[in-house]
């Protein structure tokens, strides 16, 4: 099947950017270097095509019922405008998908799910329909969608569109309009800097993004930094640090999981997760040397294989040699000591904390 | 457009040997650096190590991905670019003038098979 191109494909063709395939797509990986692109989220302002995620409109007089079923975060009662991190669950405790649940109403949610699960989710989603008086709408091919992020992300959008985002909190979102369009603006991100993601037409994302760009105040970014900039603040990605066979406490992420609801999808599995324990967990790791610990490198200790590494760099903001890993629970302790071999040679290193840069979130 | 220097050996995995007497230099191409962006690191044999022609030596990683180095000719390592351990950007900023490996060749016949400049222009494009 042929890759889909997000409707501001030919943006990035015009700005010679380096294209990759990712999760159905074809998308921008690099336009100038992935460290330029890297540092100007962290000290300016840089925009990222993030049209290829999808979105799923949930409506109707059980909306809030079944988001609770389907949802591991808890969804009941919250203010209109606010916004969940959390997963879906198969009942093993697997992950479906992590995802964000935009709460407009108490008939409406938004849910915005990863672009290489999208057909997957929406039929999930579908399956788990019944019995529940709601309707379901996929609007992932009907929208675009763009994260403006960098500390003077705030200070750009509300100079170029006129929209006042100063008093919107951190995991909250607005709806307006631009232009005589309906758009969507939260503030929210995927770099551990202040920033805000955009919805809206294919239309007015193309608008979005020339007024952003042109302004000559915020640097497209791709792919490439996008990964190194959510590694750096252990910020998960699906397929490595979440997936079918990896639990969110095993990611270390029970807190979007609120087990004291009555009931969801995948309740029973992660209670029986919290009671007796994991077997495998998502650990940070340090190594001594420069080396460079990355996806698929076997981490081991005391002579054995213990795990392997889900996302590793040798990191831009601060210059250190780590990774995330799934390791066997025994070794999770911070400061104990492992190995990862890496081309045939194991380098020493040790368990640290997964957030390797510390986050600048606006609170 | 990459930079290629006249008087150089060219290997089809963009490795280049500059040949002073029966000591090869060895390191990657402009064209090789450009294709992997920012260099972050350059994993290099020991002094001594034999390397042997077409078969891997060590390693050049940028921040995605880690890209073998493949040897052109065989022989022992009689110095390392000391330089990159600190600075692997320098391969970035001066591929030809950074070469990564100094070799002592066991068989100079070995640089027949490798291309000239033109024929390496004539295979980038």
């Amino acid at each position: 099947m042929d890759n889909k191109k997000t409707c501001l494909y030919d943006k990035h063709i015009a700005l010679e950017a380096k294209m990759s395939p990712f999760g159905g797509f074809v998308m921008p990986i690099e336009y100038t270097s992935i460290v330029d692109e890297h540092q100007a989220v962290r000290h300016h302002c840089g925009i990222f095509d993030v049209s290829h995620m999808g979105e799923v409109l949930v409506s109707g007089e059980e909306a809030e019922k079944y988001v609770n079923h389907i949802f591991t975060n808890d969804v009941t009662g919250a203010p209109d405008g606010k916004i969940f991190y959390g997963m879906m669950l198969y009942p093993n405790g697997g992950t479906v998908d992590d995802l964000l649940v935009y709460k407009k109403s108490l008939h409406e949610f938004f849910l915005v799910i990863n672009a290489a699960n999208i057909d997957k989710d929406y039929d999930w989603m579908q399956q788990h329909v019944t019995g529940f008086d709601v309707k379901l709408e996929n609007l992932s091919e009907k929208l675009g969608e763009v994260a403006v992020q960098g500390p003077e992300s705030e200070k750009i959008i509300e100079k170029l569109f006129g929209i006042k985002i100063a008093d919107l909190e951190f995991y909250t979102f607005k709806e307006t309009e631009y232009e005589g369009e309906k758009i969507l603006v939260s503030r929210t991100g995927y770099t551990g800097e202040d920033g805000f993601e955009l919805y809206g037409s294919h239309h007015f994302i193309n608008n979005a993004w020339d007024i952003l760009v042109n302004s000559g105040e915020v640097k497209p970014c791709g792919l490439g930094c996008r990964d190194t900039l959510r590694f750096e603040v252990a910020l998960p990605l699906y397929g490595h640090e979440l997936s079918a066979d990896i639990t969110p406490i095993e990611a270390g992420l029970g807190l979007f999981v609120k087990t004291e609801k009555p009931e969801f999808i995948g309740r029973d599995a992660i209670l029986h997760q919290k009671m007796e324990g994991i077997t495998k967990k998502i650990v940070g790791i340090e190594l001594c040397d420069r080396a460079i610990p990355r996806n698929g490198y076997e981490v081991e200790a005391d002579g054995a294989i213990i795990g392997t590494v889900t996302t590793g760099y040798h990191t831009i903001s601060n210059d250190r040699s780590v990774c995330m890993a799934l390791i066997d629970s025994k070794y999770a302790k911070l400061g104990t000591p492992v190995q990862i071999r890496i081309r045939k040679k194991l380098f020493d290193g040790t368990v640290v904390k997964k957030r390797f840069y510390d986050k600048n979130y606006k609170k | 457009m990459s930079k290629i220097i006249e008087g150089l050996y060219y290997s089809d995995s963009h490795e280049f040997v500059k040949v002073e007497g029966n000591t090869a230099y060895v390191g990657i191409t402009d064209y090789a650096q450009q294709q992997l962006g920012n260099i972050v690191y350059v994993d290099m044999p020991d002094t001594d190590d034999e390397v042997s022609k077409d078969e891997e030596f060590g390693a050049v990683e940028s921040v995605k991905a880690a890209s073998d180095l493949i040897s052109p000719i065989s022989g022992k390592v009689i110095e390392v670019n000391e330089s990159l351990v600190d600075n692997p950007e320098l391969v970035n900023k001066d591929a030809f003038g950074n070469w990564i490996i100094k070799v002592e060749m066991s068989d100079p016949s070995e640089l027949d098979s490798l291309m000239d400049a033109k024929a390496y222009e004539n295979a980038c494009e």
